[in-house]
């Protein structure tokens, strides 16, 4: 027990878990969009990793990094330009869809990663993100430590915060809400249906796609196929555990990522020796569906959520 | 714009605009080829010659079809009430461990095959069971939890091969002890590198078709996928069909795993399946949900994954291109359907 207060009261984990949460920040922020316009957005883990592979690909090519940053949130926008067009105007099954973005910007990134690199063996490096020195801030002791993030980080949080000001107090927050609750009386208002979700999907696949960079070009310096790891599908049961409000479901990410980080270190303790380190590598996962568990029955879920909307059918 | 239902779609409307899918399918693997450097009808010769060009080829099609009319059946019959069974790969997981459980020794003589492969479907069954309930029960959407499943699944896989189930004669490779002689599935003819598995998989695919055809139960799976407020309406006991529906699926995907050890490869490794639980869903979706489709579908899907492997040796092109041209077929494949019923309109 005090091994684990230990390690609760280290600068060095919190630091891990504002480091873990910041991608899982970015994309449940993304699918939060998509999902409030009422689009389920199941391309979010391939989405993931084609922003993984652009972005660390565009510096490996010689880009700044946050020429990396924007060149991985195009390409998360095409892929979203993709969804939403299949979705909204033509309102196909956002489930099977969403798989198909997933799988073939998953393939995409492999097909790419091997054509551009085809005798690597081990993957090449770059020179990612450092830690910001704040002055002042950095030198506090304690939470100078902890708060020893890549501008990368504080532009996921600051990212979170501009999304939930745009969502609840500007004309376009109160449209893109509404469009996912009753899109009838959004096109009564003599707004675009089809131009608000399409928007959402978009700017959300942009957000997402970030989020799987910041795996690249933050966390760690190349690109695996596996890196992101079902990261998106635990995205997509933050934004249900955030009730889909950005305030929770940052809260949600930060939760999680503290389980994530506090596992990392339980296995090296005489506790984690005793136990397969395949069951601390399934927790996510398993607090994944218990968070979905726990919220089931208070969520308030967009009410046109997966609804397509066709003009004149009621 | 916005979309007007047709009446009566051509017949010329119905056939033109799936094969227009196809079309649009081998135009983006001509694309991808030239984008490799390779020559575009060369590359398309390649991945047909690698998928029919031999006996061997053949043969090898149609072993990696198997699995895939398996898991492409577990989906078609879950779609089809609207069960979004996401899963099939955790399932396909779960029957290959039980044909490793009761297949290295701890049962013998003839039961053998069929014991082990009842147990995997309940196994797979089992598994899908408990997203099933909490959907029904709570609401929770099955699409996460079946997904989730797949991860944690693996571990497990990882766990076993690691731990109990390893093999030490394995040489450091994580896979498990062999199986017995008489847990093995033989093949179908002498000579010929082909399981029973194949022939199970198109006796499910008749027996999934039956059932949705001939039975209560098929009717009561399509009342609830076509309008589950309808059928709850109608008296219909909606829940006790979706959990029979994911009985039947889980059970159907369970069978895949089960086949891949007991007839193709003998021992449990991680690298069991190249996610043909997930290219299930494109099987299934490509057949239009129907079992017998889904046979046809599986051994075009595998003779796509086989030719590309052979290409990709010749002709450099990655092999990725296989899953590239899948997700293509799929998304143009349902928009290609939904073009057949409604026409767009502008206004």
């Amino acid at each position: 027990m005090s091994e684990i207060i230990d390690i609760l009261i280290s600068a060095s984990f919190w630091a891990a878990v504002i480091r873990i949460a910041s991608p899982l920040i970015l994309a449940t922020m993304g699918e939060l969009i998509c999902e409030r316009a009422g689009v389920l957005n199941l391309g979010i883990e391939g989405i993931m990793v084609i922003g993984a592979f652009a972005g660390w690909m565009a510096v490996y090519q010689g880009m700044p990094l946050w020429g990396g940053v924007a060149v991985a949130m195009g390409a998360g926008m095409l892929f979203g330009l993709l969804h939403s067009t299949l979705t909204v105007p033509f309102g196909l099954s956002q489930h099977v869809v969403g798989l198909g973005v997933t799988l073939l910007a998953t393939s995409s990134a492999s097909f790419a990663y091997r054509l551009m690199l085809p005798e690597v063996t081990s993957p090449p490096k770059i020179a990612p993100f450092q830690p910001l020195h704040i002055p002042g801030l950095s030198d506090l002791p304690w939470l100078g430590a902890a708060l020893s993030q890549t501008a990368l980080t504080w532009a996921a949080f600051a990212m979170a915060g501009g999304v939930a000001f745009t969502l609840y107090r500007t004309p376009l927050g109160l449209a893109v809400r509404a469009v996912g609750e009753n899109p009838a009386a959004v096109e009564a208002q003599g707004l675009s249906v089809t131009g608000l979700r399409m928007g959402a999907v978009i700017v959300g696949s942009g957000l997402m796609a970030v989020g799987g960079a910041f795996l690249t070009l933050s966390a760690f310096s190349s690109f695996f196929f596996e890196m992101v790891n079902g990261r998106g599908w635990i995205c997509i049961a933050l934004v249900v555990f955030g009730a889909w409000r950005p305030g929770k479901a940052v809260l949600g990410a930060i939760l999680f990522a503290a389980f994530d980080a506090l596992q990392i270190r339980l296995q090296q303790t005489p506790l984690g020796a005793a136990l397969p380190y395949q069951l601390f590598l399934a927790l996510p996962f398993i607090l994944s569906i218990l968070a979905l568990i726990l919220m089931s029955r208070r969520a308030e879920v967009p009410a046109a959520l997966m609804v397509p909307y066709n003009k004149g059918e009621r | 714009m916005r979309l007007e239902a047709i009446a009566n779609p051509s017949a010329a409307r119905r056939l033109g605009l799936p094969a227009l899918a196809i079309a649009a399918t081998m135009l983006v693997a001509m694309l991808l080829a030239l984008i490799a450097g390779a020559n575009p009808l060369a590359v398309l010769g390649q991945i047909a010659k690698g998928a029919l060009g031999s006996k061997l080829a053949i043969l090898e099609t149609l072993n990696r079809a198997t699995p895939l009319i398996f898991t492409g059946l577990a989906v078609a019959v879950a779609f089809r009430a609207r069960l979004w069974n996401i899963g099939a790969e955790a399932q396909l997981y779960a029957g290959a461990i039980i044909a490793v459980v009761l297949g290295t020794g701890a049962l013998g003589g003839p039961l053998v095959l069929p014991l082990s492969a009842l147990a995997a479907m309940l196994a797979g069954a089992a598994l899908l069971l408990g997203p099933v309930l909490l959907k029904t029960r709570l609401g929770v959407d099955e699409v996460v939890t079946t997904l989730l499943l797949n991860f944690i699944m693996l571990l497990l896989v990882g766990y076993l091969l690691e731990g109990p189930m390893k093999d030490p004669m394995g040489m450091g490779w994580p896979k498990s002890t062999p199986l017995i002689p008489e847990a093995r599935l033989p093949r179908i003819v002498d000579g010929l590198r082909l399981h029973w598995g194949f022939a199970l998989a198109i006796i499910a695919a008749v027996a999934v078709w039956v059932i949705q055809t001939r039975t209560t139960l098929g009717f009561e799976i399509r009342a609830v996928g076509q309008n589950p407020e309808a059928a709850r309406f109608a008296g219909m006991p909606v829940n006790a069909v979706l959990v029979k529906t994911a009985l039947l699926s889980g059970g159907l995907a369970a069978l895949a795993g089960w086949s891949e050890v007991a007839g193709l490869k003998g021992h449990l490794s991680s690298d069991l399946s190249p996610g043909f639980g997930y290219t299930g869903i494109i099987v299934a979706m490509l057949a239009l949900l129907h079992p017998l489709g889904v046979v046809v579908t599986a051994i075009f899907v595998a003779g796509i994954f086989v030719g590309s492997d052979a290409m990709s040796r010749a002709a450099g092109v990655p092999t990725y291109i296989a899953d590239m041209l899948m997700a293509t077929a799929l998304l143009c494949m349902v928009l290609a359907i939904l073009l057949t019923r409604v026409r767009v309109v502008r206004g």
